[in-house]
């Protein structure tokens, strides 16, 4: 029986405690002036969001986008300018990490130098009186899980960069009641090789804790393996939330088409001319709601590579375009092509009959999971769900 | 790891010229009288180890000895602790910060005769606030008069001439601590006491052991300030070593003990500076090999 | 619990920073009294407010001469302490060679040296070469301690400008010494400020040498101040003036590189 299971924690099924969580719920905003007025002075622009319990959640976005502060925010190590945070319906917002029982996870390993790998460990604990062979237990547990009993009795310091981070999330897990753990772009100092290693790890702890978990990244790859559900965030603004395959196929903002997917999506400036959609002066047919094209007038066409194919000269859902450049990434050759101003990228399959530099060929790009962006690079319109396979 | 380039000694010339020409022509110098007698300019023996043994049994040169150590201890025992407190103490952001950190370093830009000059003053009982304020308490205190006033005098003066140096160094090793720790520690219920046991004292090691060794080589050589103050007195309660040679070699022109007392001075001084580097190598590698934080 | 840490540091500081500008303080409280004032009344702030003693020594050749002295020679050995050691403290941060560290070792060792121990050797090398009580015998003679810490905090500020940038410039032509003068030095200026501070500090503030090497030309004002105590019937007030005169300098170049200070000393070379 995997030791695991058998601390798996009785307070969840149990009555819950005051320290328990439930879900937690933001609604707020953060500045750091004194009085904000247009969206560039706020670095969190009101939002509201619920995290539920248990929940394994990313926040996933470019350098300054706010991911961090708003992980601050739910741990308790700034409070919002406005607005509230609350665990389970209680208001914590002025609330300290402590008080919340946050555990949190940094950038870098923040250890205890002098003291042994379990001492570390045991210092949340020691800090609120607990008896010392409840201690001993519990570190035990913990190392066992993190796979670090081979070294408990050695210094913190000498260790590796990995190991060290398992310490400094043990020091969050040790604690019985500890409501949720936040990781702060964790896997940033960790070697490359080691980091699908930890990645693994931090799942498997989550199945068997069932804890929420809050993960910032800059990295998609990351974030769309850990998380159950993805929040986008750019620029003090969160996006869109949403699993791994809902982004991928219905992005709500050309800024989640684009950071999701490598390359990210295409996108094309089109308008619509009555008859149909007009790129480049040819015009398309698409499957999607030409009401609400019609509304727009301007608008733009958004492909990810993936659903970009080759086509028969003449097909109603294809542009015309000449071949730039072609790549053989390996698992699939990236083509590059123009159509008057724009550059469209399409993913095709390794063993296809891929056309050459100048050639003159035609991609089908209005297909099934093409989306349209109006005028504030929101979804407008987008052709019946796709079934959402992969590439 | 840095290329190898031999051609580098070219950027390197003019420096080892000019240290060259104020250090090993003079230490060439004193060589030579230390291992002669000098009778006259025109009759020279050459006597070998007679003067370093000579150094060595001089009476006087062992009470300036004592004394020497004595003070250099003393004054570390005080400066270590007060420089850390100092820099714990001080803001770390804001104009605050810049206007603390001005007023401290004030201590460490003025010359070191003036800062004997300003004690001096300042210790008077007739003119000096500090001497005033002791009279008027009942003291009898006279830096001139009493061996054992003129030490706390000399004390005093390079506290609070000195304690900045290491107060500064501290500021800037704590400066240096990522926040992250802090929160961690916050996050872990940790105690202000832990978090200065635990994570400020450790960060703080290798600076440390910077400033212990800096003020210790540099008040092993102190000067200026307690000849400007005591001129050595009274009597010689307060002669440390620097004093001692520079009466012998100045005043009394005994060239030979005063070259060979040097050269036994400086080859302690290299000592502790060969103890300094290696220390600071060590800390260099370290925080460059540290588990990727900075 | 907060605040009572806060108050506890506060006081703190602030009995810290009285005990060190008390005496500072007393001095300047001295410089603008009269010396009949001074020794017949004891009084915090003068009451009898004069700017005689200043006026003394802004009129006494033998006075103003000495602060000019100083600056001449401080001025002299910080510039070529710089232009000295630029050059090799980017080659002890780019390339290793031969005895590289043994040199650097070596350059350290002259910066803890015992100024007494040079005293009579450099009083007859100086002698010899005809530069007894000149401007630049005293700058030359700081160059002892000042090159290697020039070096030592420059080599710290170079280190941290990464290598890629100097063969970025060798890939677009620049030849050494327009890449060392337009590109690099702009890159260090800060490390290029606190080496210059220490440098002026230093030099500044020592007596041995300067004493020793100068009797009247380039009598530098610390000669000048001591002076004065050997005499008897010590005149307090101007000797109080001249002391707040000899940290106007300091306190003025501290106010302009204050920002780079904890810089300066987080390289942990001083």
């Amino acid at each position: 029986m995997p030791p695991a299971t058998c601390w798996s924690r009785p307070s969840r099924t149990a009555a819950r405690g005051a320290t328990d969580v439930a879900r937690i719920a933001l609604d707020l905003a953060h500045s750091y002036q004194r009085n904000p007025k247009r969206d560039e002075d706020y670095a969190l622009l009101p939002l509201r969001m619920t995290f539920e319990d248990g929940g394994a959640y990313a926040l996933l976005g470019p350098s300054g986008c706010g991911k961090t502060t708003l992980l601050n925010i739910v741990s308790g190590l700034v409070a919002p300018s406005q607005g509230t945070v609350t665990f389970d319906g209680r208001d914590v917002t002025r609330q300290s990490p402590q008080q919340r029982n946050i555990a949190q996870v940094f950038q870098f390993p923040v250890i205890y130098d002098t003291m042994t790998v379990a001492e570390n460990l045991a210092f949340p604990l020691r800090n609120r009186g607990v008896p010392e062979d409840r201690i001993r237990q519990r570190v035990g547990q913990v190392a066992e899980m993190l796979e670090l009993t081979g070294q408990l009795n050695s210094r913190a310091s000498g260790l590796a960069a990995d190991a060290k981070q398992k310490i400094s999330l043990g020091r969050g897990l040790v604690r019985e009641d500890v409501s949720a753990v936040l990781f702060d772009e964790p896997l940033t100092v960790i070697d490359p090789h080691l980091k699908w290693q930890l990645r693994r790890k931090l799942k498997q702890i989550h199945q068997e804790l069932a804890l929420t978990l809050i993960y910032v990244t800059h990295d998609q790859v990351e974030a769309l393996t850990f998380a159950q559900q993805v929040v986008v965030m750019t620029r003090g603004r969160a996006v869109q939330v949403g699993s791994a395959s809902e982004l991928f196929e219905r992005p709500r903002h050309t800024f989640v088409g684009n950071f999701i997917g490598s390359p990210g999506m295409n996108f094309l400036p089109a308008r619509w001319n009555g008859h149909g959609i007009e790129i480049a002066g040819h015009t398309l047919q698409g499957t999607a709601d030409t009401a609400a094209l019609s509304a727009a007038g301007e608008f733009t066409l958004g492909v990810r590579p993936e659903y970009v194919s080759l086509a028969l000269a003449g097909d109603p859902a294809a542009l015309p375009a000449e071949v730039v450049q072609r790549q053989d990434v390996g698992t699939y050759w990236l083509l590059t092509a123009r159509c008057g101003e724009a550059l469209l990228r399409a993913r095709l399959a390794p063993d296809s009959s891929v056309p050459r530099v100048g050639d003159q060929v035609w991609l089908r790009v209005a297909g099934a999971q093409t989306c349209y962006y109006g005028a504030n690079d929101e979804l407008i319109a987008s052709a019946d769900r796709g079934t959402g396979v992969l590439a | 790891m840095k290329p190898v380039n031999q051609k580098a000694w070219l950027l390197i010339v003019p420096v080892v010229l000019c240290v060259a020409f104020s250090a090993i022509l003079p230490l060439m110098t004193v060589v030579n009288y230390s291992v002669q007698d000098i009778i006259s300019p025109e009759r020279r023996v050459f006597v070998g180890t007679e003067w370093f043994k000579a150094v060595m049994r001089d009476e006087d040169l062992q009470g300036a000895l004592l004394r020497q150590i004595t003070f250099s201890f003393a004054v570390l025992l005080v400066e270590i602790p007060l420089g850390i407190a100092l820099a714990l103490s001080m803001p770390a952001t804001g104009w605050r910060s810049s206007a603390v950190l001005v007023l401290v370093a004030i201590s460490l830009l003025i010359p070191w005769n003036v800062v004997g000059t300003i004690w001096q003053i300042f210790g008077r009982v007739d003119i000096g606030l500090m001497g005033a304020a002791l009279a008027a308490l009942g003291f009898d205190y006279s830096y001139t008069g009493h061996a054992s006033d003129a030490w706390f005098t000399v004390l005093l003066m390079d506290v609070w001439h000195w304690t900045p140096l290491v107060a500064l160094l501290c500021f800037a090793g704590l400066r240096a601590i990522p926040d992250a720790y802090y929160q961690a520690a916050s996050i872990d219920g940790a105690s202000k006491f832990a978090v200065f046991r635990y994570i400020q004292l450790p960060k703080l090691r290798g600076v440390l052991m910077i400033a212990v060794l800096l003020r210790f080589m540099d008040s092993f050589m102190i000067y200026t300030e307690p000849f400007v103050l005591t001129g050595g007195g009274p009597g010689n309660a307060t002669t440390f070593l620097s004093q001692y040679l520079t009466q012998k070699a100045v005043g009394q022109f005994d060239l030979g003990p005063a070259a060979a007392f040097s050269l036994i001075y400086f080859l302690i001084i290299l000592l502790l500076c060969f103890i300094l580097y290696n220390w600071m190598q060590r800390v260099g590698t370290a925080d460059k090999t540290g588990a990727g934080h900075g | 619990m907060d605040e009572r840490r806060f108050r506890k540091r506060t006081v703190f500081l602030g009995l810290y920073l009285a005990f060190a500008i008390l005496p500072v303080y007393w001095m300047v409280n001295m410089s603008f009294k009269t010396n009949e004032e001074i020794l017949g009344l004891f009084s915090l702030w003068p009451r009898d407010f004069t700017l005689d003693n200043y006026r003394v020594i802004f009129t006494d050749v033998s006075w103003y001469s000495g602060y000019i002295n100083s600056l001449i020679y401080v001025a002299i050995n910080t510039v070529v302490s710089l232009l000295v050691a630029l050059p090799a403290a980017y080659a002890f941060s780019r390339y290793s060679f031969l005895g590289d560290k043994h040199v650097f070792f070596w350059l350290l060792t002259n910066r803890m040296t015992p100024p007494a121990v040079f005293l009579l050797p450099f009083f007859q090398l100086y002698t010899t070469l005809g530069l007894m009580d000149t401007h630049i015998a005293v700058a030359l003679a700081h160059l002892l301690f000042n090159v290697p810490l020039a070096v030592w905090i420059l080599e710290g500020f170079m280190s941290g400008i990464p290598r890629e940038i100097d063969e970025t410039a060798y890939i677009d032509g620049y030849s050494f010494p327009r890449f060392f003068l337009t590109i690099f030095i702009p890159l260090i200026k800060a490390g290029v400020g606190v080496a210059a501070f220490f440098c002026f500090m230093f030099s500044w503030v020592e007596l041995l040498m300067a004493r020793t090497l100068t009797s009247v030309n380039a009598k530098p004002i610390v000669a000048v101040m001591t002076r004065t105590i050997s005499a008897s019937g010590m005149d307090w007030g101007v000797l109080a003036a001249a002391g707040v005169l000899t940290i106007v300098p300091g306190a003025i170049v501290i106010w302009f590189v204050r920002d780079y200070i904890a810089k300066g000393f987080a390289m942990g070379r001083v």
